[in-house]
């Protein structure tokens, strides 16, 4: 199982991180907080820590910690577009709700 | 649902507290809204893809508001009420306007107003209705609430233009992290704060407004050590003289319409000579015939003339060789024009930079500001320092400027110093604050006006009245004067109705350079006026109260000096008045010697004499 990312996503994340100059790969991950209880992680990774399992997903390394995995196997990261705004959006079965503008969610 | 941005590590939002901040470059000619996702500035485009709104904006009689590209294609058809160029009127009174396509209104004091068919608006309410625009696209854009701003605004803004820009923007529901000067956004932009240190210049020719700045890069510090320009200059201009040689040439526009397909046509003909030698023109039947580069270049070569004198004076402003300059960077579309590039760079004696698109370069800076401010940046913390662009000061006795913040300082800015009372008893003191170079009030603009009551009473000289002034980031002004002894305070924030025409910062600038001289004699002047006023009322209120300490005759003897100073202070010559002030001076000493030993000694009377031990 584990994390995937969608090809355009896969895409955005490389050339994010060439412009970025440095990095990893990318960091997924939840915590608590919001009104539905937890929030999502996406962050650049500059190194792996001890405890997170490594993905490798068209070409790029994501990172997730052993607390977080357990509310994220599964998960399918995509990059879209919606109107003018673009950007990701986490495919998540393990998620039942979320509060509605998607920022958290529950499981 | 959300979409989500990539964060840097450890940095990732919480949810429904993400901060949408951006960069808005309020143009003459074109707005543009810009924000920074994953560290990378994006300048937006609407639905349409276009970045560039155009500032027009069309008010029609059922209420209706149209703004940017719609409105534009309404200015021929509707000229009155499609309002073009609005930037040139921000903080403006009727009387600093000379003409206009629209009908302006506005008594001698407050803002001007346009008259449309739904009604008076003023500059601030349409500049507004831009801003809405694009803070509408922005919350499109990223599917959440703009929560503030970096609004860039010509280096030559005063007070009252800069508190217009604000007013629109909280009209428009926008909060002001900061204004920027224009060109320093551009000088971030184009990340010359990674360059090696040293001077930098943005030459910044927009639609409308022409600004030069002389930057100094120190330890990855921004300072601006001199802005100049003319805000009544650019690519608008060049249109109008585009015109003039069509007129000469025989074209004859018999409308405010005509006049104004004209001046399109000239602007798309100049565009067009960017990239070609040659244009056809054809405004039927208005005017047909051909445009040639060296047509165009002779045409515009005195506007460009206008702004090179600028630069040269920015230069020897703040001293800096041409050869020092480390890099020259071009902002505003009107830069595109090949001979912009050509005579700048002969100027400077190098290529001056061009490879950010001269329409977005401005809002990009402003941008990576707004990112910096709102705290979202990394580790790169840039510290801009703006400058005041004209002295600010206060009245003293005589009429005289006395500069407290001079100009050119870096803001913000807060300045001290003290004053104390011209006459005994003095209860009150009145505080005219002013903004110029020239040393005489009447030469300078009145900026405000307050009182600082509650001076204990005690005699001329004494009290000592501690005057502030703080400018913030935002080049707003507040001054505030405090009596030391008492603790009185009074307090004024600077918000004038309107402030300085551009046209007047100019005319001031150049007077107080071509009249240095004589000011200094008229300084000198007054100078020796107000103490020959200030000796002949003490040595009248001395001799009031202590009548019986004068000496026989001496009362007349007294008297004739103050009769000679008076008639010296009337004439103009400092030198006589200073001779006559030291014979009054002379003449009164012996009487000055017993009145303090007469004090003395009334102090001492029925005190113990260890109590002065």
């Amino acid at each position: 199982m584990g994390v995937t990312l969608t090809e355009s996503a896969a895409r955005h994340i490389r050339r994010s991180l060439d412009k970025r100059g440095h990095g990893e790969g990318l960091r997924l991950g939840v915590r608590t907080s919001g009104c539905s209880g937890m929030a999502y992680v996406l962050e650049y990774a500059d190194q792996v820590a001890a405890g997170d399992s490594v993905f490798e997903s068209h070409g790029i390394k994501v990172l997730v910690d052993q607390k977080s995995l357990v509310y994220l196997d599964g998960t399918v990261l995509d990059y879209t577009r919606e109107g003018l705004n673009e950007g990701f959006k986490f495919q998540n079965p393990n998620q039942k709700d979320t509060c509605g503008c998607g920022e958290s969610f529950s499981v | 649902m959300a979409l989500l941005q990539i964060s840097e590590p450890g940095q990732s939002p919480d949810p429904h507290t993400r901060k949408f901040v951006a960069g808005i470059d309020l143009g003459t000619t074109n707005s543009l809204i810009a924000t920074v996702r994953e560290g990378e500035v994006v300048v937006l485009p609407d639905a349409s893809g276009d970045v560039l709104l155009p500032s027009v904006v069309r008010f029609e009689a059922d209420g209706r508001v149209t703004v940017g590209r719609a409105a534009q294609q309404a200015e021929i058809a509707d000229p009155l009420n499609t309002i073009a160029s609005v930037k040139r009127l921000m903080g403006r009174g009727r009387a600093d306007v000379a003409d206009s396509p629209y009908r302006l209104t506005g008594g001698a004091e407050g803002m001007v107003r346009i008259e449309t068919v739904a009604g008076a608006k003023t500059p601030v309410e349409v500049s507004a209705q831009i801003l809405a625009v694009l803070k509408a696209r922005l919350e499109e854009t990223l599917g959440g609430p703009l929560t503030a701003a970096v609004i860039t605004v010509p280096a030559y803004f005063d007070e009252a233009q800069r508190q217009a820009t604000k007013d629109a923007a909280r009209l428009a529901g926008i909060e002001v992290l900061r204004l920027l000067n224009e060109p320093t956004a551009a000088a971030v932009a184009y990340g010359l704060d990674r360059n090696p240190e040293g001077l930098y210049c943005v030459y910044d020719l927009g639609g409308g407004t022409f600004d030069v700045s002389l930057l100094r890069l120190s330890e990855g510090v921004f300072e601006v050590l001199a802005t100049g320009g003319d805000a009544a200059l650019g690519g608008d201009d060049m249109d109008a003289a585009i015109v003039a040689l069509w007129r000469a040439r025989g074209a004859r526009p018999e409308s405010p319409e005509e006049t104004r397909r004209l001046l399109r046509a000239a602007r798309d003909a100049r565009e067009r000579l960017t990239l070609e030698t040659e244009v056809a023109v054809d405004v039927a039947p208005i005017y047909a015939g051909r445009l040639s580069r060296d047509d165009l270049d002779a045409a515009i070569d005195p506007l460009i003339e206008r702004t090179l004198v600028a630069c040269r004076r920015v230069l020897k402003d703040a001293g800096a060789p041409v050869a020092e300059i480390g890099e020259v960077v071009l902002v505003g579309g009107a830069t595109r024009t090949p001979r912009v590039r050509e005579r700048v760079g002969a100027l400077f004696r190098k290529e001056p930079l061009h490879d950010i698109d001269p329409d977005r370069v401005v809002a990009v800076g402003a941008a990576r500001q707004a990112d910096l401010l709102a705290g979202n940046a990394g580790a790169a913390d840039m510290l801009l320092l703006d400058v005041i662009p004209l002295s600010l000061g206060i009245e003293i006795m005589g009429g005289l400027a006395e500069k407290i913040i001079p100009r050119n300082a870096p803001i913000p800015a807060s300045r001290a110093q003290d004053f104390t009372t011209y006459k005994d008893g003095q209860g009150a003191l009145a505080i005219h604050v002013v903004q110029g170079e020239r040393d005489l009030v009447a030469e300078c603009r009145s900026l405000a006006r307050f009182e600082l009551r509650g001076i204990p009473p005690m005699v001329a000289g004494a009290a000592r009245i501690r005057v502030t002034f703080q400018v913030d980031a935002d080049g707003l002004l507040s001054v505030s004067a405090r009596e030391t002894t008492s603790g009185a305070e009074s307090r004024v924030t600077v918000r004038p109705s309107f402030g300085l025409s551009d046209a007047e910062i100019e005319r001031m600038l150049q007077d107080s350079i071509a009249s240095a001289e004589s000011d200094a004699a008229a300084r000198a002047l007054r100078e020796q006026q107000v103490e020959a006023d200030r000796m002949i009322e003490a040595v009248r209120a001395a001799m009031a109260a202590d009548e019986d300490l004068l000496a026989p005759g001496e009362r007349e003897a007294i008297a004739a000096r103050i009769a000679a100073l008076k008639e010296a202070r009337g004439g103009e010559d400092p030198r006589r008045i200073r001779e006559e002030i030291a014979a009054l001076d002379g003449a009164s000493a012996r009487f000055a010697a017993r009145r303090m030993d007469a004090g003395l000694e009334r102090a001492m009377k029925g005190r113990s004499v260890t109590e002065f031990r």
